[in-house]
């Protein structure tokens, strides 16, 4: 059971082929789903470049499970603040995405310059900024300024919310 | 053409078209300048800026944030080693060095100016060059430009990145995004699964930004370095005699070798300034033991070959439509965001934009030397920014953009997706560019296409019928066999997993 595991860790890359299996059959099934029979011009209709796009992905899946079975993999890409050595962090991750989803959940209901304090002092706390007095008041800070920036001097609407309803 | 440019430069020096452009070159710079920012990533999160502006004034900003992205990210390069794109990882193997020596004001002035000379070179070849190149285009056909089309894909997965099969899986990826919407020939919904906001398409603008940026920070945060190295603290930037001596040569060589390769495709400006700093090394007798030790010529010369090479982007952007960097792809989002279609015909029907565009790239690397000079020390303390305030400002502004777009919180949805596709892109070394050229060019290469086709009755002849398409897919066919004629020349290489030929 353990041997499959780490098997399967070793070879995790087998996901994105996976996922490109997945995105080749929804490409597929969609594409087979059109009907062509009236609305068509040219002889080349909205079906084809699908079919070939679908079979394609299907292709290329099983060429990279083929190299990733032959012991091929993928680089993962460095960067200046990327540190490769350090096993992959996904609680920073899933809290990151928690607060990114927040801002989506929030901005419609409370509007912008209070979600995206929200965005930007949770961000700033998954990846370990931990100044309870700073943090918070940055993130309002750039939160309001960003939205009379935008809103005001840009001409570019953000949902101002009650919040700029009082103001 | 003299008059066109005259008139452009009328354009682009009113008042308010020239506080736009200083401001698009500062917001340029301060962005590129950012740790982690490439110029890509720099340009896809200022767009959201010029929305609400007419077109002509964005598009002048727009050229100014161009050339600051570029400038910034060397700055990054030299003070603190860590390249913020690939464009600039040349400048760090001398320009660092430099700094460490208590050089690093010489070594900015040698990038600055070097992207001066190289910008203002590269931009004069665009003005000779791009309207004649325009003029011929307009002739060329439905199957000339699938061809040119099918070469960009080849190209930007072939060329590029470690391996073939993982750069094919991203373009494919970015061709499936593409197709989600209203086909434009029948207007038959694909991919769209009945949802009303998918019928008009998945923005560019979104996907690229979910891609550079949401992916970037999510990818970081996963393997964050809790210690970052120091940058070096550096005065006003300036030359002396002596080091003016031994760049001037360097400044004026490199445009030459990086306007060709920025404009075709997949070209970029990472080959050229390698060859640039190669060449340099190559022609410098008494300094030649100094190059990776801080060698004034190995900033100047490529610095000035990126800068060149920009411009050169530039004309196969606009006279084709065909975007050959990622800053490019974004710079032609950006285009049809406006509902502006760049390639042959634009020279005639957006003629005051497209001189304006060019008059600003003028003033815009006037402004950049002028300011960025003054300002380098401001800009190197951007470079202390605590890593957390940084990519939590990436998400921010990132948001602020996908959600201007259309007002519409689906759109953020769509992003975080995508941001999550391209966290996964990045730990299984799949390449982002190829995708991003797949959603750009992706519905485009289908149209003509079928347009080709359609004039042909569906013989497929109709797609190489004409010399010009034949020439590009002779050179494609070159591209794709490469790998195999290399180990016919050279057979005693191990076989790589990754050389499957690709259907096309």
């Amino acid at each position: 059971m353990t041997t499959t595991k780490a098997w399967l860790r070793e070879r995790s890359e087998l996901g994105v082929s996976a996922v490109l299996v997945v995105l080749g059959v929804v490409v597929l099934v969609d594409a087979l789903r059109i009907h062509t029979d009236f609305a068509q011009r040219g002889p080349v209709g909205p079906k084809a470049v699908p079919i070939l796009v679908g079979s394609l992905l299907l292709l290329v899946a099983v060429l990279l499970a083929r190299d990733v079975l032959r012991g091929g993999r993928g680089e993962a890409e460095g960067g200046e603040d990327v540190d490769l050595t350090a096993p992959a962090d996904f609680r920073t991750v899933l809290l990151l995405c928690g607060a990114f989803l927040a801002n989506a959940a929030l901005i419609g209901v409370v509007g912008f310059p209070i979600s995206g304090a929200v965005l930007f002092w949770g961000a700033a706390y998954a990846l370990g900024s931990r100044h309870f007095v700073r943090d918070p008041l940055i993130a309002a800070g750039l939160s309001v300024a960003t939205f009379l920036v935008f809103n005001n001097l840009l001409g570019v609407p953000l949902p101002g919310g009650p919040l700029m309803g009082v103001l | 053409m003299f008059q066109q440019l005259m008139d452009g430069f009328a354009t682009a020096l009113t008042p308010t078209h020239l506080a736009m452009a200083a401001l698009g070159v500062l917001l340029g710079t301060a962005i590129g300048v950012l740790p982690g920012i490439g110029p890509a990533m720099a340009v896809a999160l200022l767009l959201p800026v010029t929305y609400g502006l007419e077109p002509t004034g964005a598009f002048i900003m727009f050229a100014g944030i161009y050339y600051g992205g570029m400038f910034g990210g060397s700055t990054t390069s030299i003070l603190l080693n860590t390249p913020g794109e690939s464009a600039a990882v040349v400048a760090a193997i001398d320009g660092n060095p430099m700094a460490r020596k208590g050089r690093g004001s010489q070594a900015l002035a040698a990038a600055a100016i070097g992207h001066f000379i190289g910008g203002i070179i590269g931009t004069t070849m665009l003005v000779l060059l791009a309207p004649t190149v325009a003029k011929y285009a307009v002739d060329i056909g439905a199957p000339d430009f699938f061809a040119i089309m099918v070469l960009a894909f080849i190209a930007v997965t072939s060329v590029l990145g470690a391996s073939r099969i993982r750069g094919v899986a991203s373009l494919l990826i970015g061709l499936t995004i593409g197709l989600v919407g209203l086909d434009e020939m029948t207007g038959q919904q694909r991919l769209t699964f009945g949802s009303l906001h998918l019928a008009d398409g998945i923005d560019v603008v979104i996907v690229a930004v979910a891609l550079f940026a949401v992916g970037e920070s999510l990818w970081v945060a996963a393997h964050l370095r809790r210690t970052t190295s120091e940058a070096i603290p550096v005065g006003r930037p300036w030359l002396g005699r002596a080091d003016l001596k031994r760049a001037w040569k360097p400044w004026l060589r490199g445009p030459f070798i990086g306007f060709p390769f920025g404009a075709i495709p997949a070209g970029g400006a990472e080959i050229p300034t390698f060859l640039s700093y190669v060449a340099e090394k190559r022609l410098s007798k008494k300094h030649r033991d100094e190059f990776g030790k801080g060698a004034i010529e190995g900033v100047a010369g490529p610095e000035a070959t990126a800068s060149a090479s920009a411009a050169g982007t530039l004309v196969s952007m606009l006279t084709l439509g065909l975007p050959t960097t990622a800053v490019a792809a974004v710079m032609l989002a950006a285009f049809q965001q406006y509902g502006i279609q760049p390639g042959p015909l634009l020279f005639q029907r957006e003629s005051s934009l497209v001189w304006g565009l060019i008059a600003s790239l003028f003033i815009g690397l006037t402004l950049l030397l002028v300011l960025n000079l003054p300002l380098a020390p401001l800009w190197a303390k951007l470079l202390r920014i605590p890593r957390p305030y940084l990519y939590a400002g990436i998400l921010f502004f990132a948001s602020v953009g996908a959600y201007a777009v259309n007002a519409d919180v689906f759109d953020l949805l769509v992003m975080f997706v995508i941001g999550v596709l391209g966290f996964v892109m990045r730990r299984y070394g799949l390449p982002v560019l190829p995708a991003i050229i797949g959603v750009i060019l992706g519905p485009a290469a289908e149209q003509q296409m079928r347009r080709a086709l359609q004039l042909s009755d569906g013989d497929l002849v109709g797609l190489v019928n004409t010399p010009f398409a034949v020439v590009v897919y002779v050179i494609i066919a070159v591209l794709l066999f490469f790998p195999l004629i290399r180990k016919l020349v050279r057979p005693d290489k191990p076989a790589s997993p990754d050389r499957e030929k690709i259907d096309v």
